[in-house]
């Protein structure tokens, strides 16, 4: 018994040893090959590690041939913007829902949940000539503008205001406190966990964006860092190593919110569904 | 102020109904200008023609419509798309799976496992296809370095008609490897202790015990990914984009691919015929979400 157990250890551990290898293999080379120079990435087989000395200065060429800093300050501003733009049109749009006394409910949660249910990229060319018209490309308006605003958050935060008592908006208003002092001061600060799992689930899918920003810009020094590195790649000459230091600039953040906001991320999994 | 009086109930509560339209106004703003709207355009260009500055050229009926049934182009294109969907949702769900129930382990270091094998969700599609892209390399990449040492030869992965496809696929059920895995590891989470203690008890262990409980129970989870899988592969682009075109011989041009290659790619501006195209990814999409809500969901065992 107990040596079947150790035995059926002993192959757990190896079955994630090894899919650790297989899954991880392509993290480990994007940051290991950002260091190596090109004696070690074009020779052929390629060194699976730095043989012939480090490269830190792979990341200050990709600093330098693409406008990558501009790049990654535009990214910086289309995810905040989008982020709080869909905090504050989902928690005002799921107090309607909860707290308010809303005609035609069922028609506006219908109309909600119909947006989820539209593919992006069946709608993109109006989007585009309509951005275009507007004279909003490669600015930061033609970026965000289309995504200020998602049924997924709306949900997100209806699900978190209903698990709060009814009596927690009587006693406010017995105080004397209107809906958007309530909104404001009591419930937004109740909900923080969900909040922060909208965050960053907004703050992700933000930054790694990569069709509209791909039409929304043309100059490159107001494209985003995901159009940048794409097309470090299809730019003749470039180093290999070169290139991964312009991946892993781009990674950087998001691999800090998944590392540290999975609790986060978990509950935003399921949080939306509507049940 | 804070008690309505009862006669003003009926007026009162037309204002209550006007502020909640108010909270829900900037939002349906945005619903109205960014999806609704241009919804309502994507038809109406559909029935209509493309001069060769883009602009619509009049009302041509369902010309493009008919267009996509008789173009052998667009024959491909469904078929391409129908096999990268399946090359992509199921095997990424059979990994998550199979990664998930090592984690389930009561082992030491899971926890360092755990979060290690949710990073290919920090990537971005293009990341990932461009590190990809970098590991595919005929030339110098690790891949075909890897099988230089078992005495294969150089591997054509993104430009042989035959197998860029399979390459393609290879890199996105990578990247959708995190998110299924934290939404299977979120269902087996929430298994209730004492379904599986009592299976315990009655002997059930190991493999059985994963395949008469854990798998029945986890079944939403399970087919919430099929349908969620079977959706994100239909609107895969940037990595068809970053590693092959669409190439080679349109062989990787997906339905999404072939919107924007008619749509934007060297100027074509055909935005007629890629709006019928767009119409059919709408349609598709519904008809698996109306499937979900509708057939399938009843047969899964839910709590």
């Amino acid at each position: 018994m107990r040596s079947s157990s150790r035995v059926g250890t002993a192959l757990t551990y190896v079955a994630l040893a090894v899919m650790f290898v297989i899954v991880l293999f392509p993290v480990y080379y994007g940051l290991v090959g950002s260091f190596m120079g090109e004696r070690d990435t074009n020779s052929f087989p390629p060194a699976l590690w730095p043989v012939h000395g480090v490269f830190p200065e792979n990341y200050s060429n990709a600093l330098g041939i693409i406008p990558l800093g501009n790049q990654y300050l535009t990214s910086v501003l289309q995810t905040l913007v989008i982020t709080i733009g869909q905090l504050v049109t989902s928690v005002l749009a799921a107090y309607a829902f909860v707290f308010l006394p809303l005609r035609w409910r069922g028609f506006w949660f219908a109309v909600f949940l119909s947006t989820m249910m539209i593919p992006y990229e069946s709608i993109i060319i109006p989007n585009y000539l309509l951005i275009s018209e507007l004279g909003l490309k490669d600015t930061i308006a033609g970026l965000t503008l289309p995504f200020l605003a998602t049924g997924f958050g709306t949900f997100l935060m209806r699900q978190s205001f209903l698990s709060f008592p009814t009596e927690l908006r009587d006693a406010a208003r017995v105080d004397g406190a209107g809906h958007l002092r309530f909104l404001v001061s009591i419930l937004v600060p109740l909900s923080r966990p969900s909040l922060a799992a909208l965050g960053i689930w907004s703050a992700l899918s933000a930054w790694n964006m990569y069709f509209w920003p791909l039409l929304a810009t043309e100059d490159p020094r107001h494209q985003t860092i995901q159009i940048g590195i794409s097309q470090l790649k299809t730019s003749d000459g470039d180093s290999p190593g070169m290139v991964l230091a312009g991946v892993m600039l781009a990674l950087f953040p998001t691999l800090l919110l998944v590392i540290f906001g999975q609790r986060f991320i978990v509950r935003g999994l399921t949080a939306g569904a509507v049940k | 102020m804070s008690v309505a009086p009862t006669a003003d109930a009926g007026r009162s509560r037309r204002t209550g109904s006007l502020l909640a339209f108010a909270y829900l106004l900037p939002a349906l703003v945005v619903f109205g200008i960014f999806i609704f709207w241009p919804l309502v355009k994507s038809v109406m260009l559909s029935v209509q023609g493309t001069d060769i500055l883009g602009n619509p050229s009049g009302f041509v009926g369902f010309v493009n419509y008919s267009k996509l049934f008789t173009d052998d182009g667009f024959l491909q294109v469904l078929w391409v798309t129908f096999a990268f969907t399946v090359l992509t949702v199921l095997p990424s769900i059979a990994i998550a799976l199979f990664l998930a129930l090592l984690l389930q382990s009561r082992i030491r270091g899971v926890k360092f496992f755990r979060t290690a094998f949710a990073l290919p969700f920090a990537f971005s599609v293009a990341t990932a296809s461009v590190i990809f892209g970098v590991l595919f390399n005929p030339a110098s990449g690790v891949l075909n370095g890897l099988l230089s040492y078992i005495g294969v030869g150089k591997v054509n992965w993104l430009t042989n008609p035959d197998l860029a496809l399979w390459s393609v696929s290879g890199a996105t059920v990578w990247m959708q490897i995190g998110y299924n895995l934290l939404v299977i590891s979120a269902g087996l989470g929430a298994l209730p202790d004492d379904v599986l203690e009592a299976a315990r008890l009655d002997g059930a262990s190991g493999f059985r015990l994963q395949r008469s409980i854990v798998m029945p129970l986890i079944t939403p989870q399970l087919f919430f990914l099929v349908v969620v899988g079977t959706i994100h592969s239909l609107q895969s682009f940037g990595q068809i984009k970053i590693l092959t075109v669409g190439g080679p011989e349109g062989r990787t041009t997906t339905l999404v691919y072939s919107i924007y290659e008619q749509a934007f790619a060297n100027n074509n501006s055909n935005y007629g015929y890629a709006s019928a195209q767009a119409m059919v990814l709408l349609l598709i999409v519904l008809v698996i979400t109306a499937l979900q809500f509708g057939v399938l969901e009843r047969r899964v065992f839910y709590r």
